[in-house]
């Protein structure tokens, strides 16, 4: 039986990296997205630049499920290394595409899916001579089959291979023919072998298709960000990346052509958060972005940051760890490494983004949160939102939006101050002091800023009673924090139901549509999106209303709960453990699974 | 404590431009051991500030962890500083100039904290010139922890405990020519005028000044047979060149136009008059300046003064294209592109 499915099944794309095979599936990925049908496309790539394979999937889904499905309907197999693990991976009823030009093997042998064969390579040969092109162009032929076999039409895909190609017109011309080669050939010769198909549609809507580091990027652009220091580690690269570029087209200054910004390439990732400290004493807005190893290399100035209260902004992108891990694949394992990040009683502020669009919005909050509080504020991207298009709400700034940088003297305030200033002095009673940026006043404001132990007027101090008191002081700050970081999301599926789910970040997606099949089996779960820590009452309050609540989370110790139950406020045993940590983004079924098998369980038990 | 100072003062003590005394530049009482070389070395630079009119609070001085990176906390009191973390002290500096340039920045460090756990932020901050005064307080050892060997100790150098070192040392002088410093000197704690000389032509130029200072360490590394001791500086110490430095202001004496010397004018428009006392040594020449100071170690002499200067140094800011106005007095107005632009961003991504 074939799989005969409208805007609502997955393909995958198995390539060799470095074959300019990614752009060519993102152009069938955003043909798909510009007929307004929601799409979901994850790449999976090694960790080099050339000669290895690497997927390319893409869910497509009508009815706007955005996590990863997991399960193929449809593969397009165009690499010999892989051949055979992908011919095994395809559903059954599904679709495998393959290169004829060289033979399948005998033993290629199932029954339950469907063969479909265009000989590319040949085609591709034949038609173009240069071999340059050649490899790019065959990528394009079967992009012009696929779009047959998904009844995409032919305009749709040429009309995004012209916009792809406007500013050198010259190429374009050969990928259009390549494109039709493809098309036809698959008319030809599979006019009725596929049961997939893309209808346009108006689920998109306004949103944009955008990866999350490009949001971070333009969040830090926004917010104002003006000093970036930083050192290059996959997959934060980009955040930087996009930051330099709309900086270099937006922060120029038209007259003097000066840069109203700079970025800095560190050393290492010690330097590259050393320069955003050393920025954000000074009153610039400050960030740095980086990864696991990085995350690591950070931890002693992080540790200062939260100390002697700078604020800066750290746009974590995690990936697989421990170490060098598996560092092109997708994980939430920096939890409690960034939560606690730095040796003694340290705390740091983490937002949780769940798609591009906040990713936007959180990096532009951070920098206000991190000014409010001076102190480092986490943004927990990964790699799955940070390196891959997502569908998401289209950007907005309010232009009225003004940065509140927090409680800073300016000469005047510090002119018409009746008593003496202290750095460290907790005047209004929230934790937060005022501080001073250098030379601002000639001869009031000025302290020496440190790491070690320091009194309320920021003198060098072993007092011990000092030392406590500020402590103190910074759990009191820690407090307010709770107060102002954006609120978890709460959503009642039944009322009165005593069993719950909690989740953050990426697993938002797939953790929703399970929720929603087990609801369609009458199991109601209430849900809660964690958006920050510290943890707000809420939180508490909402694991207390409920027996047993799943904390669902993509590594292998279960950070999200050991975190959740390390200020004692709920009881361990409430928490039940569902997670997923093999490197790829976890899924519905995955979750689903988990869950019913944890409900089974407890029945067996309880009888 | 290494000494009582008198709190009565003359009421007419000498005041400079800006009517501040040299009182107005000091810190709080150093709490390093009596004799410590870098008590000298804090007094300096607070000569030196005063001397020149510089506004305190207009002055940023930056650490790292070592007894060396404790005297920001004696010296200049109304400035701004940042003790920061061990080795860190080149990296904060970045930030904050890149984040204010307008103001003067002195970060001093340890030749642990320089040679050792920070010799990577110090190679970077040196190749990136950036505008500082970096002042290294070479000891030759861990003052802080108790006096181990430090990679600036000389090979068969031996501490009070240890035995003699057997690794070769790292010049940092040499380092810092190699790795772009558009100004680079060395002196010793012991003498002050020359100090004094150095440490204002390193704050007049533009771009990274890496000034290396052998300052004994009493309680650790003081003995004869240590060469960063101060018998040991004193009798093998050679002035690489007498020099003077004449502030813009400054009418230029007649005495310095003989031919026999080679005025630098620095940025900022003051001239440093160098007098070749030595075989006509080219500072202005990388190759010829190291050259210089590995000539006087096989003699085993310790050259002081300034081993290098390039007039037309350019730092960070100038490399980078950034804006004259401070970044960090940046508003709203000048960084947020807008909600217009972000609908245009958003269309390029549909
Ligand atoms: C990361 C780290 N490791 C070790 C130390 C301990 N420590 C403090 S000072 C110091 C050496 C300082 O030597 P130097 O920079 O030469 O300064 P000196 O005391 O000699 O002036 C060390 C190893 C530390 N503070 N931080
Ligand atoms: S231990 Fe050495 S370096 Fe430290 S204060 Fe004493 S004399 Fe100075
Ligand atoms: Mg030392």
């Amino acid at each position: 039986m074939k799989i005969r499915r409208v805007n609502d099944f997955v393909i995958r794309f198995a390539n060799v990296n470095g074959s300019g095979s990614a752009s060519a599936n993102d152009l069938l990925a955003k043909t798909i997205f510009r007929l307004g049908v929601p799409i979901n496309p994850y790449n999976i790539f090694p960790s080099n630049i050339q000669g290895l394979p690497t997927w390319f999937e893409v869910r497509i889904s009508e009815k706007g499920y955005l996590g990863r499905r997991g399960g193929v309907d449809f593969i397009v197999a165009v690499n010999g290394q892989t051949l055979r693990q992908d011919y095994d991976m395809v559903q059954p009823g599904g679709y495998f595409l393959y290169d004829s030009t060289r033979k399948l093997p005998d033993e290629y042998r199932r029954e339950d899916i469907t063969v479909i064969d265009i000989p590319l390579t040949r085609l591709c040969n034949e038609e173009f001579s240069d071999p340059r092109l050649q490899q790019l162009l065959k990528n394009i032929i079967y992009i012009g089959a696929v779009s047959a076999l998904l009844d995409i039409p032919l305009d749709t895909v040429s009309q995004a291979i012209l916009k792809q190609f406007k500013k050198k017109p010259k190429l374009a011309k050969p990928n259009i023919q390549a494109l039709k080669i493809g098309f036809d050939y698959a008319c030809a010769h599979h006019s009725n072998s596929c049961g997939l198909s893309i209808r346009s549609s108006t689920a998109v809507g306004d949103r944009i298709l955008m990866d999350g580091n490009t949001a971070a990027g333009l969040g830090a652009l926004y917010a104002g960000a003006t000093v970036v220091g930083w050192y290059p580690i996959t997959p934060s690269t980009s955040v930087i990346e996009t930051f330099e570029r709309f900086a270099n087209l937006y922060r120029v200054d038209k007259e003097s052509g000066k840069k109203n910004f700079t970025v800095i390439q560190a050393e290492d990732e010690l330097a590259a958060i050393g320069i955003a400290i050393g920025a954000g004493w000074s009153g610039a807005r400050a960030f740095t972005a980086t990864s696991g190893p990085g995350l690591s290399l950070m931890t002693e100035f992080l540790g200062l940051a939260y100390f002697a209260e700078i604020p800066i902004v750290l746009v974590n992108v995690q990936r697989c760890g421990p170490s060098t891990g598996m560092p092109t694949r997708t994980q939430q394992a920096d939890i409690l490494a960034s939560a606690y990040s730095s040796h003694g009683d340290t705390r740091n502020v983490l937002l949780f983004p769940r798609d591009p669009h906040e990713c936007f919005q959180m990096t532009a909050d951070a920098f206000d949160l991190a000014d409010r509080l001076q102190t480092p504020v986490i943004v927990m991207s990964d790699l799955d939102l940070g390196m891959n298009n997502h569908l998401c709400e289209a950007l907005h700034w309010d232009d009225k939006r003004k940065y509140d940088r927090g409680k800073v003297m300016s000469a005047e305030d510090l002119e018409a101050l009746t008593e003496p200033w202290g750095r460290y002095l907790d005047v209004d009673g929230d934790g937060i002091c005022y501080r001073t940026y250098p030379g601002t006043h000639p001869d009031k404001g000025a302290y020496v800023t440190r790491g070690t132990s320091h009194n309320e007027y920021a003198a060098y101090t072993e007092e011990n009673q000092a030392y406590e008191r500020g402590m103190k002081r910074l759990m009191g700050k820690w407090n307010t924090a709770r107060c102002l970081v954006p609120r978890p999301e709460i959503t009642i599926r039944k009322k009165g139901s005593k069993i719950a789910a909690l989740y953050f970040g990426t697993t938002t997606d797939a953790a929703r549509e399970a929720l929603d099949q087990l609801e369609s089996s009458s199991i109601f779960i209430n849900e809660m999106r964690i958006r920050a820590y510290p943890f707000q009452k809420e939180v508490f309050d909402f694991i207390n209303q409920h027996d047993i609540v799943f904390v669902i989370e993509q590594n292998r110790d279960s950070q999200m709960k050991i975190l959740l139950s390390g200020g004692c406020r709920v009881s361990p045993g409430r928490l039940i453990a569902v997670t997923h940590f093999n490197g790829l983004p976890i899924t519905a079924i995955i979750i689903r699974n988990q869950i019913h098998t944890a409900l089974l369980n407890r029945k067996l038990k309880q009888q | 404590m290494s000494y009582v100072r008198s709190a009565i003062r003359h009421p007419d003590a000498e005041k400079n431009a800006l009517g501040y005394t040299r009182k107005e530049y000091e810190g709080a009482i150093s709490s390093l051991c009596a004799g410590c070389g870098h008590d000298s070395i804090s007094s300096a630079i607070i000569t030196v500030c005063f001397e020149m009119d510089l506004e305190p609070h207009r002055i940023v001085k930056l650490s790292g962890i070592g007894c060396s990176s404790k005297t920001p906390a004696y010296f200049l009191g109304k400035s701004h500083g940042f003790n920061s973390v061990h080795g860190r002290m080149p990296s904060v500096a970045t930030g904050a100039n890149m984040a204010n340039r307008d103001l003067i920045y002195i970060g001093v460090s340890g030749d642990g904290d320089t040679a050792s756990i920070g010799i990577g932020q110090f190679a970077h901050v040196v190749r990136r010139n950036l505008n500082m005064v970096y002042i290294v307080m070479n000891n030759g050892c861990y003052g802080l922890t108790k006096g181990q060997d430090s990679a600036t100790a000389d090979k068969g150098s031996k501490t009070k405990k240890g035995s003699p070192v057997v690794l070769e040392s790292i010049d940092l002088c040499e380092m810092a020519i190699q790795g772009g410093a558009g100004f680079v000197a060395r002196g010793f704690s012991g003498d002050k005028k020359q100090m004094i000389m150095m440490l204002k032509a390193a704050i007049s130029h533009t771009g990274l000044a890496f000034v290396d200072i052998v300052s004994p360490c009493v309680s650790f590394n003081n003995v004869p047979s240590s060469t960063k001791s101060y018998t040991w500086v004193r009798e093998h110490m050679e002035a690489s060149h007498t020099f003077d430095f004449i502030p813009y202001c400054q009418e230029i004496s007649t005495d310095y136009t003989n031919g026999k010397t080679t005025p630098i004018t620095l940025h900022d428009g003051s001239t440093i008059k160098i007098c070749k006392v030595k075989n006509g040594t080219d500072i202005t020449r990388r190759s010829s300046a190291i050259a210089e100071l590995e000539k006087a170690k096989e003699q085993q002499h310790i050259l002081t003064g300034v081993l290098y200067l390039d007039p037309d140094s350019k730092d960070t800011h100038e490399v980078l294209g950034t804006s004259a106005i401070p970044l960090n007095s940046m508003t709203e107005k000048e960084l947020c592109p807008g909600n217009e632009l972000l609908a245009k961003v958003n269309d390029s991504f549909r």
